[in-house]
C-alpha cells in the first residue's frame, strides 16, 4: 500500500463527525445568541443609544459573558457541543481571547498574556483590517474616478 | 542485532514499578489499579509542567520503595515525555542523584526507555535502570493543540492525552523478564490530519510487529496479549486490518491501551487515549500487576509514537511514526 | 424598536451562518482558525458588493453577530471614514468601528487571566 492508497483508505475507515447532529445543535445554540444579540440591542436602543454605540454595546457585552463563562470553565463545554454556534458569533472571538489570557498566565503577564492572548485570535483582526483597508483604497480610487 | 530486533543475551527483570495518573484516568475502567492519583490533575503544583515533572517524581520514588533501593543503587535513568526539550523529565527528575538520559521517542518513549535499558542491563553496562515517562493533558494541550479553556470541538478519530506517568525499575532478581525488543524504524505514510494520530502510527506499529515476527519463530497465538501503547479506536482497527493482509492474526489477543484506559460509553474520549502517560500507566499498573498474579504471562508490548509538532503541521509535513517493541514474560526464556 | 418577526429573522440567519461554518468544520480538512478568517474577510466583501446590508435590516443580531458581521462593521466603517476623510479613511475606519469590541476582549480577557485559572475539559 502506498501512501496515497493509504490515506484513501484512512479516510474511508475513519469515523465520520455526526454532521446532522453538530449542524442541529450549531444552528440551536448560535441562533440563540444571535436572538440574545438582536434583543439587547433593542433593549440599549430604548435607552435612548444611536444605532453604532448600541452595537459596540451588545458587542462589548456578549464578550463579557463569554470571558466569565469562559473562566468558571463553562463556556468550553457548551462549545463541545455547540461547535460552530458558539465559534461564528463574537462570542467565539472573545472565548479565543480570553482563554488564551487565562492559559498563558503561568509565563506571566507581559509574555504570557499580553504576548499570546490574540494567538487564536489575532488572525481575525489581522485579515479583518487588512480586507476592509483593501476595500477602502478601491472605494476611495472608484469614487475620485467616478 | 538484525532489522532492529535484539534477542538479549541476558534478559533484565522488572523490580518494581509505579503510577501516578490524574482524575479522569482515575474515573476509568483500570481506575482501581493506579498507585497514586491527584483529583485536580495538579499534584500540589502551580503549572501544568510542574505538575507533569512532580508525577515523574513521585512515579520513581514508588518505584524505588517497592524496589527497596534508594537512588544511588540506580545506574541510569532513562526518562522522556512529549514537552519541548523532555523538560518534564529533566525537572521533574532533577532532584535525584542519579545518571540522567532524556528520551523522545512521542508516545512509544515508555517501550523505548524499556527496551534501551534492556539493552544496557544485558550488554553488563549498567545493573539497575531506572525507566520513567509521562504525559499530561494540560501540559499538551497548551504545547500541541489549544488554551484549556478553549471552545473547540473534537472529532470522532481525535484522541486524549493522558495524565500520567509510569515508573519502572530494571535489574535482576524480578519476576517479569524483558527477554526480546525490536527498536523500530520511522515510518511516513502520509497522512497530515492532527486529530487521527491512530492511523499516522498504525503503519509503523505493523512494521516493527512484522520484523518481530519474521526475526522470531514466533506466531500472535504464542502470546497471551498483543498490547499497543495508543492507537486508540481507530488506529487498532487499521493496525488489526493492515496486519492481516500481511497473514498476522492478532484479533482475538490484541488490545490498546489508549482504549483500556477510558470507558467509551460514559467518557467522552472519542477514539480513545494518548500520550506516552497512557502505555506507561497502563503497562506499569494493570498489565504487571495480571503478569506477577499469573492471569497474564506472555505479552507483546509494542510502544507506538507520533514523531511531529507544532511547527511540522503549521509547515504541512506529514505525521511520521515510530513504534518499538519488548516482550514482557514469566517464562523461563 | 424592532418587530417581534425580526426576532425570528435573528434566529433563523444567525443559526443558518454557524450551520454554514459546521459543514465546512465537519466536511473539509479546514481549521476553525481559517474559517473565522474566510468569514470576517466574507463579510467586507459582501459589505463592499452592497450584500450584507439588507441582511442586517432583515436579521439585526442575526446578521451582525457572527463574525461576518465584524467584517460588516469594518467595511461600514472605513466607507464612512473615506467618505469624512479620503484615503486615511481607509486606514482608520476600520479600526475604530471595532474598537469597542477589540478593546473589551482585551479588557476582559485581562480580568479573567487575573481573576481565573485553567481548568482540563470533562
Amino acid at each position: 500500500m502506498n501512501k496515497k492508497e493509504y490515506s484513501e483508505y484512512v479516510k474511508r475507515k475513519a469515523r465520520k463527525s455526526p454532521i446532522t447532529k453538530n449542524c442541529s445543535f450549531a444552528f440551536l445554540i448560535g441562533g440563540l445568541i444571535c436572538t440574545l444579540a438582536h434583543g439587547l440591542k433593542n433593549i440599549y436602543l430604548s435607552f435612548d443609544l444611536d444605532e453604532r454605540s448600541a452595537s459596540s454595546l451588545v458587542s462589548v457585552t456578549l464578550i463579557l459573558i463569554t470571558a466569565v463563562l469562559t473562566g468558571i470553565g463553562v463556556f468550553d463545554n457548551i462549545a463541545k457541543v455547540a461547535g460552530a454556534g458558539t465559534i461564528v458569533p463574537i462570542t467565539g472571538f472573545a472565548n479565543a481571547v480570553s482563554s488564551a489570557a487565562i492559559d498563558n498566565k503561568s509565563e506571566g503577564y507581559v509574555l504570557g498574556v499580553g504576548a499570546k492572548m490574540f494567538v487564536i485570535a489575532g488572525p481575525v483582526i489581522v485579515f479583518g483590517l487588512l480586507s476592509g483597508a483593501i476595500y477602502g483604497v478601491i472605494y476611495y480610487i472608484v469614487g475620485v474616478f467616478l | 542485532m538484525t532489522n532492529g530486533y535484539i534477542r538479549l543475551k541476558n534478559p533484565p527483570s522488572i523490580l518494581s514499578s509505579y503510577s501516578c495518573v490524574g482524575s479522569e484516568e482515575k474515573k476509568g475502567p483500570l481506575g482501581d489499579r493506579f498507585d497514586y492519583y491527584s483529583d485536580d490533575n495538579r499534584f500540589n503544583k502551580d503549572t501544568w509542567e510542574k505538575s507533569e515533572s512532580e508525577m515523574q517524581k513521585i512515579a520513581l520514588f514508588g518505584a524505588m520503595q517497592r524496589a527497596k533501593i534508594n537512588d544511588t543503587e540506580i545506574d541510569i535513568l532513562l526518562a522522556g515525555d512529549l514537552l519541548n526539550q523532555c523538560v518534564g523529565s529533566s525537572f521533574g527528575l532533577l532532584s535525584y542523584d542519579i545518571p540522567y538520559v532524556g528520551l523522545y521517542g512521542a508516545c512509544s518513549t515508555c517501550a523505548l526507555g524499556l527496551a534501551l535499558g534492556s539493552a544496557l542491563y544485558s550488554g553488563g553496562i549498567a545493573e539497575k535502570i531506572g525507566a520513567v515517562t509521562s504525559s499530561h493533558y494540560c501540559s499538551s494541550e497548551r504545547q500541541f493543540r489549544f488554551p484549556l479553556e478553549y471552545g473547540g470541538q473534537r472529532t470522532p478519530t481525535s484522541q486524549w492525552t493522558v495524565t500520567g506517568s509510569g515508573a519502572f525499575i530494571l535489574g535482576d532478581g524480578g519476576n517479569v523478564k524483558i527477554p526480546e525488543c525490536v527498536f523500530g524504524k520511522s515510518l511516513d505514510m502520509g497522512i497530515k490530519d492532527i486529530n487521527n494520530m491512530g492511523a499516522a502510527m498504525a503503519p509503523s506499529a505493523v512494521q516493527t510487529i512484522k520484523s518481530y515476527f519474521t526475526e522470531t519463530q514466533h506466531s500472535p497465538a504464542d502470546f497471551d496479549m498483543i498490547i499497543t501503547g495508543d492507537l486508540g479506536y481507530e488506529g487498532s482497527d487499521i493496525l488489526k486490518d493492515l496486519l492481516l493482509k500481511e497473514n498476522i492474526d492478532i484479533r482475538s489477543n490484541h488490545r490498546d491501551c489508549g482504549i483500556l484506559i477510558y470507558d467509551r460509553d460514559t467518557q467522552d474520549k472519542h477514539s480513545g487515549g494518548s500520550g506516552c502517560g497512557c502505555s506507561a500507566a497502563v503497562i506499569s499498573s494493570h498489565i504487571l500487576k495480571e503478569l506477577n498474579s499469573g492471569n497474564l504471562r506472555d505479552v507483546l508490548f509494542i510502544g507506538t509514537g507520533a514523531l511531529m509538532n507544532a511547527l511540522t503541521m503549521c509547515q504541512g509535513n506529514s505525521i511520521p511514526a515510530i513504534s518499538h517493541l519488548v516482550r514482557l514474560t514469566v517464562k523461563e526464556v | 424598536m424592532d418587530s417581534p418577526i425580526s426576532y425570528l429573522y435573528a434566529f433563523l440567519i444567525g443559526g443558518a451562518l454557524c450551520v454554514i461554518a459546521q459543514i465546512l468544520i465537519d466536511k473539509t480538512k479546514l481549521t476553525p482558525a481559517r474559517i473565522l478568517v474566510i468569514y470576517v474577510c466574507a463579510g467586507v466583501v459582501l459589505t463592499a458588493v452592497g450584500a450584507y446590508k439588507p441582511l442586517v435590516d432583515l436579521a439585526g443580531g442575526g446578521a451582525t453577530t457572527p463574525l461576518t458581521g465584524f467584517g460588516y462593521t469594518i467595511a461600514t466603517g472605513v466607507r464612512e471614514a473615506v467618505d469624512e476623510k479620503g484615503l486615511l479613511g481607509a486606514l482608520t475606519g476600520g479600526i475604530s468601528a471595532t474598537s469597542a469590541g477589540i478593546c473589551a476582549a482585551i479588557i476582559f480577557g485581562f480580568l479573567a487571566s487575573l481573576i481565573f485559572t485553567g481548568k482540563p475539559k470533562k
